[in-house]
């Protein structure tokens, strides 16, 4: 069975917004409304763009634009869009216009240095993220994470204090030491089968079955995705966290980390194959590791002061539900890994524009001296609240739609201690939200002053209206609507043709 | 009928030759025309060399009897798709390093224009006879004009120079009298010295012992030349302390051309099947991993800019050395046969050059040698310091650059030949690639202030002249540029041509 192919520059032209308007940041650099101008705009287009394709996806098309053929024998730079391309594609361009919108906001409502380095710097980690979600084949997903890992660079060590910087060298010694591992696993693979092009089917299973070579190769790949920032080589992300806010919230709760995931999820089934995973038993391997990270990363989350490090475990233990529900080989699993991509998206931008919005507004950090926040900033902290139940899988914010499908795909593999482990993950969840959402709500600030005597003081609307957008998003796309409707037919289509049903 | 084209070999090396003494008449009455007449001889070289690629990839190799003599009496030029590549890099760095030169001599050796040019002009004559000459000795007798005119060179800034210069001088001529001790034998056993005539002599001979030796003295003899490790002691200093458009064409040409030399008598005269008699390769390949290391090692614990980027040469002619080595093992099309070793000659010469080249940039303005004086540097100097990260990303090898092109061909032609070792060694030495780099990069846009007050005074914007910038762009930009038409294989019939020449590929 091969999909029809439908022969489109789409995915080329989507990818040059972010770049054309790199270049056109970098020259408009001395006038800041016309330089924002570009961004928004290239934002706009990029979407429509991606929207645009996904008509033709779910009616079970693929797109294709290859720009050089044959780079290497049966391997063409270019695009292939499928579904679960589209869906990353879907998430990350929609998310870039609110943190657009939002970093304005944010950039000169605090004053920052070297604007135009940031505003170039995110365009470019932009066309990382895109290229790594069209991408058609794990040589040109390679160009594309690299480029991804270069452009974070500037934005992570932003500030230029010896922290950022050593943020910064932290960040580039994880990720570029994985791209040397993604780069062997590449060859490797190539050199093994010949092509490195995505397949529902997978390609690894077109020679005879080696075990212990491909679990080597396996294991290459999973430190090559570092992205994904699983327990033990997770901290970088939290270290990460020095970064303007919205850095946080793009990069580090969508862009960066889900292309790492996303990297995961493409190897585990586009390039193994379910079946292949099966066989080799590679795949209960990968869902108990990720079972440790989500654990884990929960753990140490209760223990974080900052609130951008808490949100960073997070994160941390979130993306390794995806990995975990991948893991599962099942069907629904498989769902509800694909599904979390977009609506964990929604859920953790939500929580760290909110995080940015706190820190412009009343400059506080931690956890601690939130006190009574919630009825100074009630807007941002009810979209906080909407965040984090979603994170705790409360209906009806969307998580907890991921959750349950998640937890399906346990009861279909089977494995009760999964299930348990899904389950005491949650729990955790509300463990380490809960305090935060109490803080700011029922605890009055020690220091006497009159809950009366405090005035509302939003942060400036170019971000307060993002974060709502976001969260009442986590809401919306619970319920049957067209937005839902996509994002979900999308992940269908995705499953019907990894030959899961669903 | 003899195409005009035929005739351009022996006027690109002879031309330069007359122009260099006309530099030093000319200049001795009006020492603005050295440039000039430089960069005339220099275009005219360049153009000719790709009338000749054009010829040689449509009509066949070009065969030029000098004087008409028939060899193996009389001397031969030939040109085929090995050193017609060559050939362009070399007239091309040449080309980009004069454009450069204008304004840094000037500044940097103001008493010595003339010599300058002339001596450049004959160092580029050396480096052309090496690459058009189809008769050994010939080419003993150019590597000898080239390195005597490098080691001028090298030592005009004086001073400390003069000790690197010396160094070089005294490694050079040993290397040298081994190149020439090979030929000796080589003639004892043959006769001959044109190289075309020895491959047809030598086979009956691949098992006696004389020209076994002579293969060893030629392979240290050029080695050093070509500053393979444990023989590159030479180096750093050298590049270190020449100007800097210098020690671009050394790091970028030179000691390429050098290991042009070599590919040329080890599949020329020596054939692919008395390679594989003995595991010459493998020690080559096995060495060049160690310099790989070596290389990057030492260059993270350098702290002088120009110094760290000359022990990443010698990291790179491993990468060279070691593809050279994989070349009968790996024979798959676009990986396979030379492909990797003469990628990486061209990609080498456009990072190294540029990089090179914006290093003289920061002396020339600031005087800046030491990495840790950068600070705010990509605030005083954008345009430099922009194209100086280009290139060091390139080195790192992020796609789509012409590093990262280096490096996967390599890496697919170590897994085809089975080293999976050597894989370990290219991933390895790109991770402390980054970490040389990276220390520079961090100083120059994200460091804020120097501990010591060191700090160069405080000037704003303080770009150099355009005549120096212009050529760093174009060498940064073809970084990227470079990169994606190897991808789009633009560039691979030629390469596929030598391959053809030496037989390396399978027949599919």
């Amino acid at each position: 069975m091969t999909e029809p192919v439908i022969e489109s520059l789409k995915p080329t032209w989507a990818l040059l917004c972010p770049a054309l308007s790199s270049v056109l940041i970098l020259l408009s650099g001395k006038r800041p409304n016309l330089r924002e101008t570009w961004t928004i705009l290239a934002s706009l287009i990029q979407f429509i763009l991606v929207l645009s394709m996904a008509p033709w996806v779910t009616q079970g098309y693929i797109i294709e634009s290859y720009l050089f053929r044959d780079i290497l024998p049966q391997v063409h730079f270019g695009f292939r869009v499928d579904a679960f391309g589209l869906l990353f594609a879907l998430t990350a361009s929609f998310l870039w216009i609110l943190v657009s919108l939002y970093s304005i906001g944010y950039m000169r409502a605090l004053k920052e240095h070297a604007q135009t380095r940031y505003y170039f710097c995110f365009a470019l980690a932009i066309l990382g993220a895109m290229g790594v979600a069209l991408s058609g084949n794990l040589v040109t997903l390679f160009v594309f994470y690299e480029i991804l890992t270069i452009s974070t660079y500037p934005l992570v060590a932003h500030e230029q204090s010896q922290e950022a910087l050593f943020a910064g060298r932290k960040y580039l010694a994880y990720l570029l030491t994985s791209g040397v591992f993604l780069l062997a696993a590449i060859a490797w693979t190539y050199s093994l089968v010949g092509t490195t092009d995505f397949s529902p089917k997978g390609i690894l299973n077109s020679i005879p079955p080696l075990p212990s070579t491909l679990s080597i190769l396996f294991v290459l790949f999973i430190l090559g995705f570092m992205k994904a920032a699983y327990i033990p080589f997770h901290s970088w992300l939290p270290t990460a966290m020095v970064a303007p806010t919205p850095v946080s919230a793009l990069l580090h709760a969508v862009a960066v980390v889900k292309a790492g995931v996303f990297g995961i999820v493409r190897m585990v089934c586009y390039v193994y194959g379910i079946d292949l995973l099966k066989q080799l038993g590679l795949g209960t391997l990968l869902s108990s590791f990720a079972a440790i990270t989500m654990i884990g990363a929960s753990l140490f989350a209760i223990a974080q002061d900052n609130l951008k490090r808490r949100l960073a475990y997070s994160t941390i233990s979130q993306l390794s539900f995806i990995i975990f529900g991948v893991g599962l080989l099942t069907p629904m699993g498989i769902t509800g890994a694909m599904i979390h991509i977009p609506f964990h998206g929604l859920m953790k931008i939500t929580l760290f524009l909110c995080a940015g919005s706190i820190l412009v507004a009343s400059g506080k950090k931690n956890i601690s001296e939130l006190e009574g926040i919630g009825r100074t900033m009630p807007y941002t902290m009810f979209a906080f609240l909407i965040g984090s139940f979603g994170m705790c899988g409360v209906p009806p914010v969307s998580g907890f739609l991921s959750k349950w499908l998640l937890g399906l795909g346990t009861l279909e593999s089977g494995n009760g201690v999964f299930l348990f482990l899904l389950l005491l993950s949650s729990f955790l969840d509300v463990v380490y939200f809960f305090p935060i959402i109490y803080i700011a709500f029922f605890s009055h600030p020690l220091d006497g002053i009159k809950k009366d005597g405090q005035k509302r003081r939003e942060a400036p609307l170019s971000m307060t209206i993002p974060l709502s957008v976001t969260a009442l998003l986590s809401i919306i796309v619970t319920f049957p609507n067209p937005l839902a409707n996509i994002l979900f037919n999308l992940v269908k289509i995705a499953v019907r043709q990894l030959g899961g049903g669903g | 009928m003899v195409s005009l084209v035929e005739h351009l070999p022996i006027l690109i090396v002879v031309l330069s030759l007359l122009s260099a003494i006309t530099i030093l008449i000319a200049g001795w009455i009006h020492r603005r025309t050295a440039w000039f007449i430089s960069l005339g001889t220099l275009l005219f070289q360049f153009i000719s060399s790709l009338f000749i690629l054009e010829y040689v990839l449509t009509r066949g190799s070009i065969r030029y009897r000098l004087g008409g003599w028939v060899p193996p009496w009389g001397i031969e030029y030939v040109m085929d798709p090995l050193n017609s590549y060559v050939l362009i890099i070399l007239l091309f760095l040449a080309l980009i390093c004069l454009l450069y030169s204008k304004k840094n001599i000037e500044h940097e050796l103001p008493e010595k224009v003339v010599s300058f040019y002339t001596v450049y002009q004959l160092l580029i004559t050396g480096l052309c006879g090496i690459v058009v000459t189809g008769d050994i000795f010939n080419m003993y007798v150019f590597i000898e004009i080239a390195s005597l005119s490098a080691y001028a060179l090298i030592a005009s800034r004086g001073k400390i120079a003069l000790r690197a210069s010396f160094t070089y001088l005294v490694l050079g001529s040993i290397g040298a009298c081994f190149f020439l001790l090979g030929i000796g034998f080589l003639y004892a056993i043959t006769g001959s010295l044109n190289m075309h005539d020895l491959s047809l002599l030598l086979p009956p001979f691949y098992k006696n012992r004389v020209v076994i030796a002579a293969f060893a003295f030629i392979l240290v003899g050029l080695s050093i030349k070509m500053a393979l490790f444990p023989l590159h002691t030479w180096l750093p200093d050298a590049h270190a302390f020449a100007p800097s458009e210098i020690s671009a064409m050394l790091s970028g040409i030179i000691i390429e051309v050098s290991t042009y030399a070599f590919i040329r008598v080890a599949f020329s005269v020596f054939t692919p099947p008395f390679l594989g008699l003995f595991p010459i390769l493998e020690i080559l390949s096995w060495l060049a991993a160690i310099a790989i290391l070596f290389g990057s090692v030492l260059a993270i614990t350098q702290r002088n800019l120009k110094r760290m980027l000359a022990y990443s040469s010698v990291a790179n002619m491993g990468y060279i050395v070691l593809a050279l080595g994989l070349s009968l093992s790996a024979t798959t099309p676009p990986w396979g046969g030379l492909n990797p070793a003469l990628m990486h000659i061209l990609n080498h010469a456009l990072m190294k050059g540029c990089l090179f080249l914006a290093a003289g940039g920061f002396i020339y303005k600031a005087e800046l040698w030491d990495i840790d004086q950068f600070y705010q540097l990509g605030k005083k100097m954008p345009y430099t310091c922009a194209a100086f990260v280009i290139a060091a990303l390139s080195m790192i090898g992020i796609p789509p650059s012409v590093g990262f092109v280096s490096k996967l061909y390599i890496i697919l032609a170590s897994i085809e030949a089975k080293q999976f070792f050597f894989v370990a060694v290219l991933l390895l030495s790109s991770l402390l690639n980054l970490i040389y780099f990276w220390r520079v990069i961090e100083t120059m846009y994200m460091k804020t202030q120097g501990e010591e007050g060191h700090e160069p005074s405080s000037y704003s914007k303080h770009e150099i002249p355009m005549g120096m910038l212009i050529p760093i762009w174009i060498l940064s930009s073809l970084c990227i540029l470079m990169g994606i038409f190897w991808l789009a294989k633009i560039p691979m019939p030629i390469l596929d041509r030598v391959n053809l020449l030496f037989g390396l590929f399978q027949k599919p």
